[in-house]
């Protein structure tokens, strides 16, 4: 059995026992069971559930995630003193934590979908866009916050360090944003924007999740370059491909930063 | 003798045909047009129709070149399978006679001109015509009323597959024809579904439009007139209705309507008017209001627009109440900082206040601008920041500290949703 599959078992076995996980994962369930029963009609429950999912994947998985890597580090040494490969250790280890947190959310938001008959009137295509963009965030944050916690030894600075990173990402980037748009609002901004979007995954989540929802409003914006990524196939297709990059990058950087650390 | 006789019998008889032809009342007749016999072509018949007649049309495809009514209370009625075929060059019927009943035809194939809105089935100068249960396909224009009174087209099904605007016409267009009744037709694919211009005192009733190019229904310059219960769906730039008076609007869906230049319902230059009852249902914007005033905007449903309504600051007096606001992206935008309409008694699906005085109506007043709305505004790249929690942030400021949006504000909202 290759050293992978070994201590990603044993990082399951170990989140497996987690209360927190499970608590995650019954979170996500009664409020996705809620929306259902208070929520109306199925695209204004989707459109809560993007809401909550925008602000709780990206904050549980780096604030887990930095307090998991924080508390297996005794795990983690002992692995290392044995002869494996660094690299097979850092892939179990991540996969360890980022398989289980992605199967909480899935399970949690999945689940009630499905006993309640997948929704009748929920749009089906959007449902499953939500799912997978949160799936991706949820790999995406999970490398984050393996370069924190990797980075910094002290668990509070870590922690500190992982909430500043949730609150750059999810709110204070589109405040920067909407400021910037303001001071040069006299410039053709169509493309800067685009771009802004592509450089941060809680974003590209959103409007990934909105062309399949909600893009009545969207499509009223006269630019033509909207219009053209909006409109069709195209603009999902480069988000989706963009916040694949996004989960990718940060692991590789959890995989240098690891490598590179002097345990 | 007997020859002599005859002949003056003869004289008698045509003297009497004479005088009934002097005094305009040939007796009324019935012909069956059928190929192949005496009567192969509808030409021919209306050559032979006096007035009053009845002309029936057995099933065929019939090509001729187009045929001129002139006589007054004719009623031409086709048997299942009756084809009319325009050969792509040409109008295939036009009635220039008063009284004229045109039913269950069918009309192919005009061809696209560019020099004439060349229409299959055309009444000019006429009144009281009826056209009834006919079927088009592909005709630049359908039906073309111009200078008709008091006509009425019911029951028509009408389609075309033209790529473009400026390869289709209208399915139903009203030239300077007041008083028309148009109900119940169906038309999908046109440039605009139907066409109102000059056209006062005219009513359409329970049509579906869908499908067109530009718009559902196109409305100018048509005072006093009244729909009630249309449907309109995903027409390419939605339902416009300009430069008008007193228009009741009752009933209708505005479905679909999606684009940068797309409106559920435009409103421009009209007044007195009333909109009741209409279903506003995922437009980009559902109700856009430039230069409209002095409006009753009562009992519409407004949901899942991208912007259900836009005021432009022209907009003067209108009165919303009893609407129902649910899930749009903007409840309410305005490109000015004073609003003069009224907001009284809305439901509001984004209201959070309480009710004390257990009134119904929320204590609290509502504020329908958001903040966001007004960045959006004034720098629409920032559209796609929508639902994005910062978007949340900046609206909760600005209901603590209101000083940027306008002061336009619903002082009674309602508590629970009036429909």
């Amino acid at each position: 059995m290759s050293t992978v599959s070994l201590v990603l078992r044993a990082g399951i076995r170990d989140l497996a026992r987690s209360r927190w996980l499970l608590a995650y994962a019954a979170g996500f369930w009664a409020v996705t069971e809620a929306l259902f029963l208070f929520g109306g009609t199925g695209p204004q429950v989707v459109l809560s559930l993007l809401n909550a999912m925008l602000l709780v994947v990206p904050l549980v998985a780096l604030v887990f995630g930095t307090a998991h890597v924080h508390a297996s580090r005794e795990f983690t040494e002992l692995l290392l003193a044995q002869p494996l490969s660094r690299r097979a250790v850092f892939l179990g280890l991540y996969l360890g934590l980022a398989l289980p947190m992605t199967g909480a959310f899935l399970a949690g938001i999945g689940l009630p979908l499905l006993l309640h008959g997948a929704a009748a009137d929920a749009p089906r295509l959007a449902l499953a866009l939500l799912a997978v963009a949160g799936a991706l965030l949820t790999l995406a944050f999970a490398a984050v916050a393996m370069v924190i916690a990797h980075g910094v030894d002290d668990r509070l600075r870590a922690m500190a360090r992982a909430i500043g990173v949730w609150f750059a990402l999810t709110i204070a980037y589109d405040g920067a944003i909407i400021a910037a748009v303001s001071a040069f609002g006299d410039w053709p901004l169509e493309r800067p924007m685009l771009v802004a979007m592509l450089g941060n995954p809680v974003d590209l989540a959103r409007v990934l999740v909105l062309t399949a929802l909600d893009a009545t409003a969207l499509l009223g914006y006269t630019g033509a370059l909207f219009r053209r990524l909006l409109g069709t196939a195209l603009g999902p297709a480069v988000a989706l491909v963009a916040l694949t990059a996004w989960a990718a990058v940060p692991v590789l950087l959890a995989r240098r930063r690891f490598l590179r650390r002097d345990f | 003798m007997v020859a002599v006789r005859r002949v003056m019998l003869g004289l008698a008889v045509l003297a009497a045909a004479g005088e009934l032809a002097a005094q305009g009342a040939p007796p009324a007749r019935t012909l069956l047009v059928r190929p192949g016999s005496a009567l192969p072509t509808l030409a021919a018949a209306v050559a032979q129709a006096t007035p009053g007649s009845t002309i029936r049309v057995a099933a065929g495809r019939y090509r001729e070149p187009t045929v001129v009514v002139t006589v007054p209370r004719l009623t031409i009625v086709g048997e299942e399978g009756a084809e009319f075929d325009g050969e792509g060059a040409h109008e295939v019927l036009v009635v220039r006679a008063d009284a004229v009943t045109v039913r269950g035809l069918t009309f192919r194939n005009t061809g696209v001109s560019q020099m004439q809105d060349r229409a299959a089935l055309r009444v000019a100068e006429a009144r009281d015509c009826r056209v009834e249960s006919n079927t088009f396909r592909d005709a630049l224009f359908a039906i073309y009323l111009q200078r008709t009174t008091g006509c009425v087209v019911r029951d028509n099904d009408i389609r075309a597959a033209g790529a473009d605007e400026t390869s289709n016409g209208n399915g139903i267009h009203l030239w300077y024809s007041p008083g028309t009744r148009v109900e119940g037709n169906t038309i999908r694919g046109q440039r605009d579904g139907i066409y109102f211009e000059f056209s006062d005192g005219s009513v359409a009733t329970a049509n579906v439009s869908e499908g067109n190019r530009r718009y559902g229904l196109h409305f100018m310059f048509s005072d006093s007139c009244r729909y009630e219960r249309n449907t309109f769906r995903a027409n390419g730039a939605g339902v416009a209705v300009m430069y008008s008076k007193h228009v009741v609007m009752d009933g209708n869906g505005f479905l679909d309507a999606t684009g940068s230049g797309a409106y559920g319902l435009l409103l421009k230059e009209i007044t007195d008017g009333a909109l009741l009852r209409n279903r506003f249902v995922g437009n980009s914007v559902g109700l856009f209001l430039e230069g409209a005033s002095r409006l009753d905007i009562r009992d519409n449903d407004f949901r899942r627009n991208g912007w259900a309504v836009r005021l432009m600051a022209d907009a003067e007096d209108s009165r919303f109440r009893g609407n129902i606001f649910s899930g749009n992206a903007f409840d309410v935008a305005t490109n000015s900082r004073a609003l003069r309409s009224d907001f009284v008694g809305n439901w509001w699906d984004a209201y959070r206040g309480y009710d004390l005085d257990r009134d119904g109506t929320g204590d609290v007043p509502f504020r329908p601008v958001r903040l966001f709305a007004l960045v959006a505004e004034r720098h629409p790249e920032t559209l796609l920041l929508l639902r994005a929690p910062v978007t949340a942030v900046l609206d909760a400021a600005e209901r603590v500290f209101p000083v940027l949006t306008p002061q336009v504000a619903d002082e009674r909202p309602l508590m629970r949703a009036p429909r």
